[in-house]
């Protein structure tokens, strides 16, 4: 009995003794240092995105984006003197797990943009065109969405760019190509195929970019029925539509001959080796050159992009470089760039010379 | 009647509990009285124990925080300050100052990567050779009869060092699984004096060594090299055949034999403490990206000025070599205080 006493004082003494310790560890935690910050919350809902300026549905771009380390004047004066309006293709159940991806890249470096989806949603925010889903429906999304932006976006614009959920766009590249020619010329520039039609059509898939008087008419050509969905096949229709209406196919290539849109990804152009009897070698309304020259450094477009390539290729095109590097391709300025300038009343010799300074330190 | 005396109490000082001193009565209140005051002096024995270890613990963190730093070294790249305030004059002495030398270690089953950093990434270094474990048709190469990576590493560093200590000032190694921006390694050396012994790499810790992962890339300073190249005639130290029971892997050999000299491993950052070797590739890091924090997928990820990624195949070199060196936004511009011209006689670059 002696024993159990004293071996009960012992006991609660070592249950006194961590029992100490820990309440005073809790306590001395709780009032002396503040607990450690939980994981960063992340940054920007999209409602609060400052890339937007929502104008349902239409995502209207709040400014021009480009890194704080850099001298990007001539990018923000083509911004703002070429401006483009991006409408994408895509369906309900792509818009979380593939137009969300191109919302968060390339389309940021849009003036507007319009996610084009068969059923309405105000949250992502997409438009309803009212169609079915599939790839019959293709033409009929294509005619409905060019319908909803000539009508609802006209002026907001001077281009008008149509791409997949799955394309990737180089937007300054685009302005650099456009600024060549003039929105009330009558002409469409994509990847160029030949087959089907006198002077080619431009891919889908590779992206198409129409002129503004070009959207005009492929809207009066419904209108007057010179046009009518003859196929599903949007690309091709759309070409055939082109041609009735006196819209001329551009050659989109660079300064030294290399193509700009391109149907696959960068990985399949620059290092694939594609077989002679693959359709794509009757298709192609240029020669095809296949290893690095195949594109042009200031490429406009890729398709068949997923979700992870769409990051890598905003990160390898607007992020990473090799400081110092002095380009082999030292695109020209476009001509027609200095002569916008002019237009809107800027002093002529001082921004003309900024742009030229700015393209040859390239 | 027997008193056992129990085993010291922890914490506690001299004096014998006082049950312990003496017969101890059987009486029940007393004995109740007799814990519950035992409970107490624990408690309080306990918190101030408690407060104690915590303060000492306080303070260490306040130094240790230091040495923590001591520990785990990171080195930067230079301000744009720095970097700013040069004349035309020093930004092309300084550009031609940095002299880069490659040594890629390769083995015949890593022809096609072999293949690849030959026509990619490896002719921006001043010079870049190939180190084989055993002679191969297709390509020249500096075969060092030996297939352990480690012997491989030892014999390339002391061949590298004995030729052309004199030509470069920076060694750079990889495997050829790795892609290199050797103009952002060079402005990253920048201000680096290549006389002080830089070990620089992306860095990872193991017990109480810390060294280059390999997979990044290892950089090493002249003087570094020139004290690795003595170490490496101390068996003892520094011995050819890895650990007793198991062998290290060589990068880790290299910074144990490095120590021995004073070299000590340094964590390559940018500006924004983003590491800029790199062990992983852009496709994975994206990957871990969009699943970590998917709303800054591209501005969280990798650095702008990374010099390193591994665990590329081939074709996607030649990606990297576009993405790098050709692809970019017009009119997106910078000011750069270094220029490097493209190399002559290539054409994907």
């Amino acid at each position: 009995m002696m024993l159990t006493g004293f071996k009960g004082s012992w006991l609660a003494f070592h249950v006194g003794i961590v029992t100490g310790f820990v309440s005073t560890f809790y306590l001395l935690n709780g009032l002396l240092w503040p607990q450690p910050p939980g994981a960063e919350s992340q940054t920007s809902h999209p409602d609060v995105d400052p890339f937007w300026v929502i104008q349902h549905p239409a995502l209207l771009s709040a400014g021009h984006p480009h890194l704080s380390g850099e001298v990007s004047a001539t990018a923000a004066e083509l911004y703002s003197k070429v401006r483009i309006l991006c409408w994408v293709m895509t369906g309900p159940s792509n818009l979380e797990t593939k137009a969300r991806h191109v919302q968060a890249t390339w389309a940021r470096h849009c003036n507007v943009v319009l996610f084009m989806s068969s059923v309405r949603d105000d949250g992502f925010p997409a438009v309803g065109l009212d169609t079915k889903e599939g790839r019959d429906q293709l033409y009929w999304k294509t005619i409905r969405a060019f319908h909803y932006v000539h009508q609802h976006h006209l002026e907001q614009a001077d281009w008008f760019l149509k791409a997949d959920d799955d394309t990737f766009v180089v937007l300054d590249n685009l302005r650099w190509l456009l600024a060549n020619h003039t929105p009330e010329a009558p002409v469409y520039f994509g990847k160029r195929f030949k087959p089907y039609a006198k002077q080619g059509y431009m891919s889908g898939g590779a992206g198409y970019v129409l002129s503004k008087e070009a959207l005009r008419r492929f809207v009066e050509g419904f209108r007057t029925q010179v046009c009518a969905h003859t196929s599903s096949v949007e690309d091709l229709a759309l070409g055939q539509c082109m041609e009735k209406m006196g819209v001329r196919a551009g050659d989109s290539r660079d300064a030294a001959g290399r193509e700009t849109f391109h149907p696959f990804g960068p990985e399949s152009h620059l290092t694939g080796k594609f077989s002679k009897s693959f359709w794509y070698w009757n298709y192609c309304y240029y020669p095809i050159v296949e290893g690095p020259q195949c594109c042009s450094d200031l490429a406009v477009s890729f398709h068949y992009v997923s979700p992870e390539l769409m990051y890598t290729l905003e990160f390898l095109t607007y992020h990473l470089r090799a400081y110092g590097y002095r380009y082999r391709y030292q695109p020209p300025l476009p001509e027609n760039a200095a002569r916008l300038l002019q237009l809107q009343g800027r002093p002529k010799a001082g921004n003309a010379t900024l742009l030229v300074q700015g393209s040859k330190r390239l | 009647e027997e008193v056992v005396i129990p085993p010291s109490s922890p914490g506690g000082g001299g004096a014998r509990p006082r049950w312990a001193r003496g017969p101890v009565r059987s009486a029940a209140p007393e004995k109740m009285i007799s814990e519950s005051s035992s409970f107490v002096k624990g408690m309080m024995l306990g918190g101030l124990f408690c407060v104690f270890v915590t303060f000492i613990g306080h303070n260490k963190m306040g130094h240790g925080t230091k040495a923590h730093h001591h520990e785990h070294h990171h080195i930067q790249a230079p301000n744009k300050e720095d970097v700013s305030n040069l004349s035309e004059g020093e930004r092309m002495e300084l550009s031609h100052s940095i002299r880069v030398y490659c040594i890629i270690l390769v083995k015949p089953k890593d022809l096609g990567n072999w293949a690849a950093v030959k026509e990619t990434w490896s002719k921006h270094c001043d010079k870049a050779e190939f180190y084989s474990s055993e002679s191969v048709k297709v390509f020249d190469s500096i075969v060092l009869n030996t297939n352990e990576m480690w012997v491989m590493m030892r014999k390339a560093y002391k061949l590298a060092y004995e030729r052309y200590q004199d030509e470069y000032n920076w060694f750079f190694l990889a495997h050829p699984t790795t892609f290199a921006v050797i103009e952002n390694l060079k402005y990253f050396l920048l201000k680096k004096d290549a006389s002080q012994p830089f070990y620089i790499g992306h860095t990872v810790k193991s017990g109480e060594l810390e060294y280059v992962d390999g997979d990044g890339g290892i950089v090493l300073s002249i003087e570094s090299l020139k004290r690795l190249s003595k170490i490496f005639e101390d068996p003892d130290r520094c011995p050819e055949q890895g650990g007793l029971i198991w062998k290290l892997s060589e990068d880790k050999q290299l910074a144990v034999c490095l120590k021995y000299t004073g070299v000590l491993a340094e964590n390559a950052e940018d500006s924004e403490g983003k590491d800029v070797f790199n062990t992983k590739s852009v496709g994975s890091l994206i990957k871990e990206a969009m699943a970590n924090h998917p709303q800054q997928v591209v501005e969280g990820s990798c650095s702008d000025m990374a010099i390193t990624f591994n665990g590329l195949a081939p074709n996607h070199m030649h990606v990297m070599m576009y993405g790098v060196y050709r692809l970019r936004a017009y009119g997106h511009n910078f000011k750069d205080a270094l220029v490097f011209l493209p190399p002559a006689g290539s054409d994907n670059d």
